[in-house]
């Protein structure tokens, strides 16, 4: 089996970045079924990581033991190691609910809570224990124009989110992401609900915070993971087929199956 | 162009609807044209706030048994909501599935026992353990509010449940992915969001309670006076009506239908704020 065990380092790109989460040897099953084999994969602090492969094969499962999410599926063990900043994710003395305030999530359905923009944004930072108004106005402010969208919503921060358009609800809900201040953002197939013109708000938007996040997403558009992504893992049956720089996965790559799957011969 | 079996369907639907419009528009007829006799010859203001009841000198004044009915339904309210709520809190959110499985039935069983079984329990129960703890004879406001708070359970836990349950698991999901406990996620977001389905439920129950008569008039004590406090008896309106009607005749038997008008009008009163409600919470 080709599996790489490391991004492939190239030698005139920044090698000195630091690697920010990084698995090793992870398995996961749900019940007796295995959604994931032996991966091994190191994501790199500021850049995106994005995860590609056909449906079923193991890349939300993945993105989803990433914050422990994969925790409230019933009967889902997960063996091997997650490191975040050289700290196992999985070991007892970790903090779940601190691990998902460091590691953040936006989902594939816009979901947020039928509450006022305002609540919504600070649901986070209320969760953490920040009570004090003003401080919350600053947060609610920052997360919103970190998301690129306080122009749209600074006069409807007390309406309710739900009447929100769909491209609007997701960018809150990233801007609800962001207001816990994380270090990465998970995002899975955050865009795939949404129109054209919201998905490439999302996509400039995403590209923007990875000067200050790590961010992770899957994809099903492999346009979209060559436009903004800098890092591809390719997943297939639950195995990572193949991992490297965006770029070279998608015009050279090494495995033949990896280029099937991006030449649109399956999946 | 409809099919010929089409029509013939449409015509069935519809008049199924017309016979229960029929049924609520005959009972309006009826309580009303009888009701408003009485009202016309007591006069209006005298019959709903008259503080005396005396039926043997033509005395019709009403306000003690509206007193009694709100007095007692919102004593159901205080004793059943906060249990029934966080009662289908638990069976939505924290039950095991293997405790849920006797649980449900069993609340199911609470809903389908007659009202008549619940007075015969709060007469033979309730009523002599008030006695002890009062020093009276223990029926009261206080043991008809606990026992029409019990009566009103299954109904805000049926409702209530279901519509936790209702709750889209992405919010449940959202709020988790942002650090919230379990308890956090299902108190500050998943029960606010489950709101409108909970008031709902209230509702429904207040709607039983106040219309509740037969548990109520083994328990209440059933004195038509203003009531000097939560340990002394009072009757209902609904208990006005079944206490008497058996031997009223003429103007007393037209004030006890004007009793039931009243009654007719509070029910109206609780379903249009519940739209209202709803309605808002829409937004």
């Amino acid at each position: 089996m080709e599996t790489n065990t490391n991004i492939p380092q190239n030698e005139n790109t920044q090698t000195s970045q630091k690697i920010k989460m990084e698995c090793k040897n992870v398995d996961l099953f749900y019940d007796k079924f295995q959604a994931l084999k032996n991966v091994n994969i190191e994501i790199t602090e500021n850049r995106i990581m994005s995860f590609i492969g056909p449906s079923g094969c193991g890349k939300s499962t993945l993105l989803r033991s990433l914050n422990r999410m994969n925790d409230l599926v019933e009967g889902c063990t997960i063996t091997g190691e997650i490191h975040l900043d050289g700290q196992n994710i999985y070991s007892p003395q970790t903090d779940v609910n601190n691990l998902r305030k460091r590691v953040g999530m936006v989902f594939q359905k816009p979901n947020p809570f039928p509450m006022s923009v305002f609540d919504n944004v600070a649901y986070g930072p209320r969760t953490h224990g920040v009570h004090n108004r003003s401080e919350l106005n600053n947060i609610v402010e920052k997360s919103l124009r970190n998301a690129a969208i306080w122009d749209e919503l600074k006069d409807r921060l007390h309406k309710n989110a739900l009447g929100l358009s769909g491209g609007q609800q997701q960018r809150l809900c990233i801007a609800r992401a962001l207001a816990v201040e994380p270090d990465v953002l998970l995002m899975d197939e955050a865009t795939s609900a949404l129109d054209p013109l919201s998905t490439s708000k999302i996509e400039d938007l995403v590209i923007e915070l990875k000067k200050n996040y790590t961010i992770c997403m899957v994809t099903h558009n492999m346009q979209q993971a060559l436009r903004i992504s800098d890092d591809t893992a390719f997943f297939l049956l639950g195995e990572i087929i193949e991992i490297g720089k965006t770029k070279e996965l998608f015009t050279t790559p090494k495995d033949k199956r990896t280029e099937n799957y991006i030449t649109g011969r399956f999946g | 162009m409809k099919s010929y079996k089409e029509q013939i369907w449409q015509t069935l639907f519809l008049i199924a609807a017309c016979a229960s419009i029929a049924a609520v528009a005959l009972i309006c007829i009826f309580l009303f044209t009888n009701g408003s006799k009485a009202i016309g010859e007591i006069g209006l203001w005298k019959f709903l706030t008259g503080t005396t009841w005396r039926p043997g000198n033509d005395i019709y004044g009403i306000l003690p048994m509206i007193v009694g009915s709100i007095l007692v339904t919102f004593g159901a309210i205080v004793v059943g909501v906060p249990v029934g709520v966080l009662a289908a809190v638990f069976m939505a959110k924290f039950c095991p599935k293997s405790i849920h499985r006797f649980l449900k039935p069993l609340i199911s069983l609470l809903a389908g026992i007659p009202s008549v079984v619940f007075g015969f329990f709060g007469l033979s129960l309730l009523v002599p353990l008030m006695g002890d703890l009062t020093g009276s004879n223990g029926k009261n406001i206080l043991t008809a509010s606990i026992l029409l708070g019990m009566m009103i359970l299954p109904t805000i836990i049926e409702v209530s449940e279901s519509s936790m349950r209702a709750v889209p698991e992405s919010y449940y999901e959202g709020a988790r992915a942002l650090g919230a406990t379990h308890e956090r996620t299902t108190y500050t977001v998943m029960l606010p969001a489950a709101r409108s389905g909970v008031m709902a439920g209230i509702v429904l129950g207040i709607g039983r309670a106040i219309g509740e008569t037969l548990a109520v008039i083994w328990v209440a004590g059933n004195q038509p006076r203003m009531p000097k406090g939560l340990l002394k008896g009072i009757r209902t309106l609904t208990a006005n009506i079944v206490l008497e009607m058996g031997y009223a005749a003429d103007l007393h038997r037209d004030a006890l239908i004007a009793t039931g008008v009243v009654l007719f009008v509070f029910i109206l009163i609780i379903n249009l704020t519940f739209s209202a409600i709803k309605r808002r919470m829409q937004v």
